[in-house]
């Protein structure tokens, strides 16, 4: 940490100064705080669009080539109302790459990474401050590319979120695989370079920019698991950026990287051949994979704070659980070829594979018994961040333990592509990470706008969330046994399947439910930036250092040097004369309190 | 609240189970199994299925007990001031690891066979999947494919019943997925390979034979059935079949 108090001030002083406009101060801020928030009002905003997408595919599969209520008179005049099989699978494509492109990765590295990072580490702002604002608008183009998608001839991509060749890369073989796929292309290229710019800036400030006292050992787990993230990012993500130009040329120059030779689909030749679909697997597996860790481990990070915080405990076990966000981060770099056990790759490799894969569960368990351990004897309150936070444990025991079927080969041979794997990354993603970022939203929201979010309209959000989430999911799971299969616009005229659509018509109505929950908390969230109950700095007495600065912090964060004297998790302490004991007040008995931490 | 809030989380397992018990008894399921290998793949699901459900019912048990026990409103004891204990992340690391590594090394055997032992026979059929459609091609009088005497069919592969049967499964466009239920097999088709799918089916009757690869905006009506009969039917079908063939022509 090179800022002394006095450069802080000087920064704050810029910072408030009248030749700041208001483009410089709300647009294109160099302030990591007003980058995060306005992270997190874009992919909140996606959000939406993604939930809108999800609700029209569950109308399809519920009561498929019926009219859409409402609107869809409006959006498939061509169709008479109905939705069209092309505009299924597209629905699904789009549904989930906005969800993890949009939605999970930018909401937790960019939105949560930005704003906490240098507040929970101590220091005034990001590394490299011009660096962290392009990545937010090199969202941009993205935003742009993928809305356009939906215009264009044929529509946006409807290939799956994975775009598996040739149908993605053969423009003849779909209505969607036109030009909508290398718009997709195009956007995914820019979220990867947003996503690099943010993963060096976040390894940097971490490692380079930590307040006096500062070890890595005692960083909260939400920076260990934005570390750990934004290394799984800078490896991972070249390796993604280069499949991606290999498909664009591919489809435009016919480079054909992933076409076979002689291929001709829908009677008209693919191009020049000499290629293989299943490279592309591995390639996008290889930073996919991965990218399933980028979005959990920071959820898995805030969730940990938010429950020592409620429990007023120490978190049990905080080194296993440092390590076991690295374990999960490095064999996340040797199991994505899990994705592919039916693709046609020599099933020897499988095997290994297979080992690797069923291996990686053992750092996750380690994580939830940790979890419950913190919970133990603890003294719990129930508000509505740790009621999510809960939840997300206890999803996500559903989410990792059916993760399992998967990874044994044999089993996964009858679920592979089913709805099995729909449920298990559903409670993966959804009750885990998006549990997560409600519980991080309203834990955060005071430091982010000096308010605090409603905790009654918090609760009810959340009832509804849970109840209503496992009524869409949990069903999924016997679908997944029967071998439902995904990105199927009509199931039913298989005689296999035809018995599930009452099943899928009640998951559908949960799944209406649940979007409807979330105008509650949309209400909440925008309510509460105007007329919430005005904080101060800690309102929840937590022990980290981002609860030392002004609600909400001014530009340098802090108005004196943060200097930290211990871990953020030690809340009941028998040296502290309160049951908080934050990072930056100085001990009493410095003596004591040392050989209580080297007794631990 | 903390009660009720305590309780709610005591529905996860409650109807975690529940529905799960609902769905077993009913007939929405593993569908039925009529092939050599599938009740291995069935025995590994429900072993894993056991397995996993009782952590499931410890862990959201154990939740939903602290819950109760350590609210805040009612829970009087003062916090145990603990960091963790060494000598319990020893065990929660061992047992589950010894557990896994358990599952890895058990389920070997059925994936190898499967995917792996693969007869030494000449394949029964060539399967051939386009959008959207499943191209069936049998070996003609001289037992060979790619010849001038194959017989081809469309969406419809008979088999005999306990037989060997050895496809061999290639495609013409995009990836598809041939995906028999019934029989537990479930292989992508990928243009430029060909790809061995072996077993045998120990049940007369149509069956379904699914797409499961995503393969463009007819994806969901790429349907092909699967007829198993008995040998003399099945040479009976075929004969007739390339008798067809050859008014045709």
């Amino acid at each position: 940490m090179s800022a002394t108090v006095a450069g802080s001030h000087a920064h704050d002083d810029a910072g408030h100064g009248h030749s700041a406009s208001f483009i410089s101060t709300y647009v294109f801020s160099l302030d990591h705080k007003v980058i995060g928030i306005q992270f997190l009002f874009s992919t909140l905003l996606w959000f939406i669009v993604g939930g809108l997408l999800a609700l029209a595919l569950r109308w399809q599969l519920a009561w498929p080539w019926s009219d859409m209520p409402v609107v869809g008179k409006m959006l498939f005049a061509g169709e008479g109302g109905q939705i069209a099989p092309e505009f299924y699978i597209m629905l699904t494509t789009m549904h989930a790459s906005i969800m993890i492109f949009f939605v999970i990765i930018p909401i937790l590295a960019g939105a949560f990474g930005n704003f906490l990072i240098p507040l929970m580490v101590g220091a005034d702002d990001m590394a490299f401050p011009t660096l962290n604002m392009l990545s937010y608008w090199f969202m941009w183009p993205a935003f742009f590319a993928m809305t356009i998608s939906f215009f264009v001839e044929g529509g946006a991509s409807g290939n799956g979120w994975t775009v598996y060749p040739p149908l993605s890369s053969v423009t003849s073989a779909s209505p969607s695989s036109f030009n909508g796929q290398t718009w997709w292309l195009i956007g995914l290229t820019f979220v990867g370079v947003s996503s690099m710019m943010g993963s060096v800036n976040y390894m940097t400030t971490i490692i380079q920019m930590r307040a006096p006292g500062m070890t890595m050992f005692r960083l909260p787990m939400t920076i260990w698991g934005m570390f750990i993230t934004a290394i799984l990012q800078a490896f991972a993500l070249p390796v993604l950026t280069a499949a991606g130009f290999m498909q664009v040329m591919d489809r435009l120059v016919g480079t054909g990287f992933f076409i076979p030779e002689g291929l001709i689909v829908n009677n008209e030749s693919a191009g020049a051949g000499g290629g293989q679909p299943l490279l592309w697997q591995h390639l996008f597996w290889f930073y996919s994979h991965p990218a399933v860790y980028i979005m959990i481990l920071p959820a898995m990070g805030m969730v940990s704070d938010i429950m020592t915080c409620f429990a007023r405990k120490p978190l049990f076990g905080y080194k296993p659980m440092v390590y076991s966000i690295s374990g999960i981060a490095g064999l996340g770099f040797i199991v994505w070829g899990h994705h592919m056990f039916m693709s046609g790759m020599n099933p020897m490799l499988g095997t290994m594979f297979m080992v690797a894969t069923i291996m990686i569960a053992l750092p996750s368990a380690i994580k939830v018994f940790n979890w419950l351990g913190t919970l133990w004897g603890g003294k719990i309150h129930y508000t509505s961040s740790m009621l999510n936070a809960l939840a997300f444990v206890s999803m996500f025991i559903i989410g990792g333990l059916s993760g399992i079927f998967m990874a044994a080969t044999p089993v996964d041979i009858m679920i592979h592509d089913t709805y099995f794997i729909v449920a298990h990354f559903h409670y993966v993603l959804f009750g885990g990470t998006v549990f997560g970022v409600f519980a991080g939203i309203i834990f955060w929201f005071p430091k982010m706008f000096g308010r605090l979010m409603n905790e009654s309209l918090g609760k009810l959000h959340f009832v509804l969330t849970f109840i209503f989430f496992n009524g869409v999911f949990y069903p999924m799971h016997i679908l997944g046994a029967g071998g439902f299969p995904r990105r199927l616009a009509d199931p039913y005229h298989y005689e296999s399947f035809a018995y599930m659509q009452p099943i899928n018509q009640f998951m559908t109505i949960c799944a209406i439910g649940l979007g409807l929950s979330q105008l509650i908390f949309i209400g909440n969230f925008v309510a509460s930036l105007f007329i919430g109950q005005k904080c101060g700095r800690n309102p929840w007495k937590a022990n980290s250092l981002e609860w030392m600065a002004p609600s909400p912090p001014g530009h340098g964060n802090f108005d004196t040097q943060p200097i930290v004297y211990r871990g953020p998790y030690e809340y009941n302490s028998p040296h502290a004369s309160e049951d908080y004991y934050p990072q930056w007040v100085p001990p009493k008995d410095a003596k004591a309190e040392e050989a209580g931490e080297h007794a631990h | 609240m903390g009660k009720f809030w305590s309780l709610l989380f005591l529905t996860v397992p409650v109807f975690g189970i529940g529905v799960f018990w609902w769905g077993m008894s009913g007939y929405m399921w593993l569908p039925q199994d009529v092939s050599e290998h599938g009740h291995t793949i069935d025995h590994l699901f429900n072993f894993i299925l056991v397995l996993t459900g009782l952590v499931f019912l410890g862990t959201e048990v154990v939740l939903f007990w602290f819950l109760w026990k350590y609210d805040n409103d009612t829970n009087k004891d003062p916090v145990q001031f603990t960091h963790g204990s060494h000598n319990l992340e020893i065990v929660w690391t061992i047992l589950p690891a010894a557990t896994l590594l358990f599952i890895a090394i058990y389920q070997m055997n059925a994936w190898a066979d499967v995917k792996l032992r693969k007869p030494d026979m000449a394949p029964t059929c060539k399967v051939t999947a386009r959008q959207f459609e499943w191209r069936i091609q049998y070996p003609g009088q001289d037992g060979v494919l790619d010849t001038i005497d194959d017989i081809h069919h469309v969406n419809d592969l008979h088999i005999p019943v306990n037989e060997q049967i050895l496809v061999q499964l290639e495609s013409m466009d995009v990836l598809h997925d041939f995906f028999l239920p019934n029989l537990r097999i479930k292989q992508d088709a990928v243009p430029g390979m060909t790809i061995p799918v072996w077993f045998r089916a120990t049940e007369q009757g149509t069956y379904d034979l699914v797409c499961a690869e995503l393969c463009g905006w007819g994806h969901y009506k790429m349907k092909g059935r699967l007829t198993v009969e008995t040998k003399a039917q099945f040479d009976k079908w075929l004969a007739d079949t390339q008798q067809r063939q050859e008014t045709l022509k």
